[in-house]
């Protein structure tokens, strides 16, 4: 009975949100126009038929020739999150550090603990020669936000999931937790300085004081690689934390 | 068309929050829900003929022909949200199974006194 009041309720639900969002967005064609995207320093308003011979004619940012850009970040989407809305990313990582504070003061408690699973010969074998690679290929992902897809989150995860594949390998494995926890407060208390330093320098929070340099290099984009090799350091840590909190369970007795 | 997809996804996730008292089940829901959401957001910051918002050396890029990006970083912080919310939602889920034997939440009951 009450699953079919919830899907005559559901379906009444979809059909307002169906006619509420097709009033204003168009729910089966997409825009044609081009958007001007603030982030790639490119505010040409009507459409223009670009070719790869006029492409340099336009004012348009471009890979490895331009110098000194807004923010200097090939990869957009990160000079958004990381840039122009840092301040978010800063709300967002403290949400996360939030559920971890969460899980670790409800899963952590004063009983005896047990390890959960077993593993076997080929994981175990496994472990070893993948762990650095996970590692590495981790830390890589990072250091590339600004110029690669990925960047923090998901090379934070990335070591995560490396760490959890050390706990699946071994039944005795322990990490020394207390130097991720290091490393996390480290990494957020030099966000917050970054952004400090920024708001002494030029007069708002997490503003870009760095020299940008040419859009392409390692070394460009003035603070966004350094939040970002941050936060990746952050989430790392943090959700390895969580892992380790998930992976032992209390005994009762 | 993908924007009615979501909108489908979504739909599916509420019945799965409202249909069912199993916790590990209202989880799954909610996830189901924040994919449709995220689909959707990133379906309005798409542009015909857009390419990724990435430039590279390789091939022709311009900032002129990108998908918009705003709403690929909406969408990167509601993906690590909704990472929080699942963990800490599993941690509960745990909790009061730990608790009550059970993960069906009609099953748990008040307090003592009632």
């Amino acid at each position: 009975m009450r699953k079919i009041f919830t899907a005559l309720f559901v379906v009444f639900f979809g059909i307002v949100l169906l006619l509420g969002i097709s009033r204003t967005i168009p729910l089966t064609k997409y825009e044609d126009k081009i958007v001007p995207t603030s982030a790639g320093g490119a505010f040409i308003e009507k459409k223009v038929n670009i070719t790869t011979e006029n492409y340099k004619d336009y004012k348009d940012v471009i890979f490895g020739e331009t110098r000194d850009a807004e923010t200097g970040s090939a990869n957009m989407v990160t000079s958004v999150v990381v840039n122009y809305r840092a301040f978010d990313t800063l709300g967002e990582i403290t949400v996360l550090f939030l559920a971890a504070v969460g899980v670790s003061l409800l899963m952590g408690g004063s009983g005896k603990k047990k390890r959960l699973g077993k593993s076997g010969f080929i994981l175990k074998t496994a472990a070893g020669i993948l762990f650095p690679v996970m590692l590495i290929t981790g830390i890589y992902i990072f250091t590339h936000g600004h110029l690669t897809p990925g960047g923090g989150f998901p090379g934070g995860s990335m070591i995560a999931s490396s760490f959890l594949l050390l706990y699946l390998a071994d039944e005795k494995f322990e990490l020394k937790l207390k130097g991720f926890k290091v490393a996390e407060g480290v990494a957020g208390t030099l966000f917050i300085v970054i952004g400090a330093v920024g708001l002494m320098a030029g007069g708002y929070f997490l503003m870009n004081f760095l020299p940008t340099g040419t859009v392409g290099n390692l070394f460009s984009a003035g603070i966004v690689p350094i939040i970002y090799v941050l936060i990746g350091l952050k989430v790392g840590s943090e959700i390895t934390g969580v892992l380790s909190d998930m992976m032992t369970v209390e005994v009762h007795e | 068309m993908i924007r009615l997809a979501s909108l489908i996804l979504i739909l599916i996730g509420l019945y799965g929050v409202f249909s069912t008292r199993n916790v590990i089940k209202i989880l799954v829901g909610v996830n189901i829900m924040e994919l449709g959401v995220n689909i959707f957001i990133i379906s309005i910051g798409f542009v015909n003929g857009g390419l990724a918002p990435i430039l590279t050396s390789g091939s022709f890029s311009s900032a002129l022909n990108f998908v918009d990006p705003l709403a690929q970083a909406i969408v990167l912080t509601s993906i690590v949200i909704g990472l929080g919310i699942t963990t800490l939602g599993l941690v509960f889920a745990r909790k009061i199974h730990v608790n009550y034997g059970t993960y069906d939440l009609s099953k748990i009951g008040g307090g003592s006194d009632d």
